[in-house]
């Protein structure tokens, strides 16, 4: 064991050496390593950044929400059948608040799309949430300005509105939105509260940061049938009862719906879990290709060690002899010139690494980005493999050299 | 007791579609501390002879013991283990590694043996005071005379204490005073107790030696002892 410590170390004197004594080429063949890693740091850096917006933003909406629908989010069932569904009434909504005796907060929701105005400042096509006050319990909104709808605004089907930070920023710029009055297609709201900026950009419209929120009553007043669909909001007092949550749900709502024991549900209970699967199955190919992307220039790094080690072995034929000459062995040359494409690799990768850091950093700014250990132990490791792999040739024509013929080399 | 025995020693290379007999039966046993030159012409296999004896090379036919151990056909590692034990190397172009110190490239066959850094010190610090280089230890080869460097290589041969020194042509690229130095090193390190074996084409070099074996085409064509060989005048 020590023997073979002894011929690493020399291994890597020898690796040092030799870096040192070819400066330029040594930079230039680490060149191609330090893009090849940089980009697969930035890569995955990215990847972790899409990540974590995406659980920021699902955590936002609240994590331990069951949603309560005519449809569900996803499923093979037809979607002509869920159509048929009765839908999910106020009514049903208001018998399965009183009899529901687990959750945290329940609420109805309905999604309308308007354009929304102030002055000459307007945002087409805004979601709305109409919902109840009771919706606030079941998000984790943080307000900058303001507050949420109170009951008797709620009740009162009153015309008071709760903008996302993105919104307010658009209609009013600089402007506090507090108390003023912005119109929904030309119907006059008062603004009551804005919230901070929740977070994900992944949700595009269904981000808070994009939508609008007023009672559920003013939707039903102008925009929408009474008897329309709504999805019902169950926030489970905790994660670990999510699932008797769900349970109680069920069952109350096949009582609600009038359901015999032996017809099957006619609804949906929606979790942020399916979601969070979809997000993976898209997102997982995205990565795949993205990563299989920066690996090629990885490769084109690997091909340039590989071809600078073979050109390091012909060069050294001679020392290669006399190192035989005076006792190494297949293995102590192989090691040597192993060490020597792995130091390359090694440095290459922690020099990527470090314009990664840097470069994420500055993108940061306009996306979110995170550099996380695993992403520099992923990036060292693969700096490491690199060498060893685009070492293995040219070390193995050098360690099964003949010492005679290395030895007459000129 | 034989350090050598060499029993019917055949060596063929194939050239071309021709098979050229570099050596033809070479037999010849060498006993320890015998100081013995190898003579013949170019082409007259002595190198051939040198590379085996070496065991850089493996005989195609014949029988190799060394010290008592059959090494014709060893492994390519197991043969390297027996040259950095047993055989010391000395060089017409001396083969130091150009970018190490004298110190390193005598330390380098210890590295290679598996002994821990102390001892390996000790041993090379040893090896270069007894070729008188122990204020060179830090010079790199482009830094000393050609002497010096030869005297470098012969520190690197003597270090782990092998069974026989392999010198071919050690004083071909030395002006004639600093080769008649390193033939003086060699009768004191010969004097000392090892085994020498010279190849060269020199007369007056092979006279330094007690016994010379001439070959011609890859046979031998004489092996006589030398009756009044060169001693060398003390001192430097």
């Amino acid at each position: 064991m020590r023997h073979h410590l002894f011929e690493w170390k020399e291994g890597l004197l020898i690796a040092l050496n030799a870096i040192r004594a070819n400066k330029a080429r040594s930079i230039l063949t680490t060149l191609g390593i330090v893009i090849g890693i940089c980009s697969v740091a930035l890569m995955a850096t990215a990847i972790n950044g899409i990540d974590k917006a995406f659980v920021e933003g699902i955590s936002s909406l609240g994590a331990d929400n069951l949603h309560i629908d005519k449809y569900a989010w996803f499923s093979n069932e037809d979607f002509f059948l869920m159509r048929n569904r009765k839908n999910v009434t106020m009514d049903q909504f208001e018998r399965f608040k009183k009899l529901a005796k687990l959750p945290l907060a329940v609420a109805p929701t309905i999604l309308t799309v308007h354009k929304v105005l102030f002055g000459d400042n307007y945002v087409e096509g805004t979601l709305m949430t109409g919902t109840t006050d009771e919706y606030v319990r079941t998000t984790n909104f943080n307000f900058g300005r303001g507050r949420f709808f109170s009951p008797v605004e709620s009740n009162g089907a009153r015309n008071v509105a709760v903008l996302g930070s993105e919104v307010a920023a658009h209609l009013f710029e600089k402007q506090d939105p507090l108390a003023k009055t912005v119109k929904i297609d030309g119907i006059p709201f008062r603004v009551i509260g804005v919230l901070d900026k929740q977070g994900s950009t992944l949700l595009g419209n269904f981000n808070p940061d994009n939508q609008v929120y007023i009672p559920i009553g003013t939707v039903f007043k102008y925009f929408r049938r009474n008897r329309d669909t709504v999805t019902i909001v169950v926030r489970a007092p905790s994660t670990e009862m999510i699932n008797a949550t769900k349970e109680e749900a069920l069952g109350l709502m096949r009582r609600v719906r009038g359901l015999m024991y032996d017809e099957k549900d006619d609804f949906a209970i929606n979790q942020q879990e399916g979601l969070t699967e979809n997000y993976n199955q898209v997102v997982g190919v995205i990565k795949l290709v993205g990563l299989f992307i920066t690996g090629l220039s990885l490769l084109v790094g690997a091909i340039g060690i590989m071809n600078i080690m073979f050109v390091s072995v012909k060069e050294r034929t001679r020392e290669i002899g006399i190192r035989k000459a005076i006792g190494a062995k297949k293995r102590t040359i192989m090691g040597q010139f192993l060490t020597e494409a792995a130091v390359i690799c090694l440095i290459g990768g922690l020099v990527g690494l470090l314009l990664a850091i840097g470069l994420s950093m500055i993108i940061n700014k306009f996306l979110p980005t995170s550099v996380q250990m695993n992403t520099v132990i992923l990036a060292i490791t693969i700096s490491l493999l690199t060498g060893i792999v685009s070492g293995l040739a040219p070390a193995w024509t050098a360690a099964k050299m003949d010492p005679v013929e290395a030895l007459r080399y000129e | 007791m034989n350090i050598i025995n060499l029993e019917n020693i055949t060596k063929i290379y194939q050239v071309g579609s021709e098979e050229v007999h570099a050596l033809d039966g070479v037999s010849l046993k060498i006993d320890r501390n015998e100081y013995v030159a190898i003579m013949g012409p170019s082409g007259s296999g002595k190198s051939t002879l040198m590379n085996i004896l070496g065991c850089l090379d493996t005989p195609t036919e014949g029988k190799y013991d060394l010290k008592g151990t059959d090494v014709s056909d060893m492994s390519d590692n197991a043969l390297a283990e027996v040259r950095n034990r047993e055989i010391g190397f000395v060089f017409q172009t001396f083969n130091l590694l150009p970018r190490a110190t004298s110190f390193h490239n005598v330390e380098l066959p210890l590295i290679y043996a598996g002994i821990p850094a102390a001892r390996r010190h000790e041993m090379a610090e040893v090896a270069l005071s007894s070729v008188g280089l122990k204020d060179r230890m830090l010079h790199k080869p482009s830094e000393l005379s050609g002497g010096q460097r030869q005297r470098v290589a012969v520190a690197r041969a003597l270090v782990i204490g092998p069974s026989i020194i392999l010198a071919d042509e050690p004083t071909g690229n030395l002006d004639s005073k600093t080769g008649e130095d390193i033939m003086t090193l060699f009768h004191e390190i010969y004097e000392q107790g090892n085994t020498i074996i010279l190849v060269t084409h020199e007369e007056y070099i092979a006279n330094h030696a007690k016994r010379v074996i001439r070959l011609l085409d890859g046979k031998v064509e004489s092996d006589k002892q030398v009756a009044n060989h060169t001693v060398p005048a003390r001192g430097k």
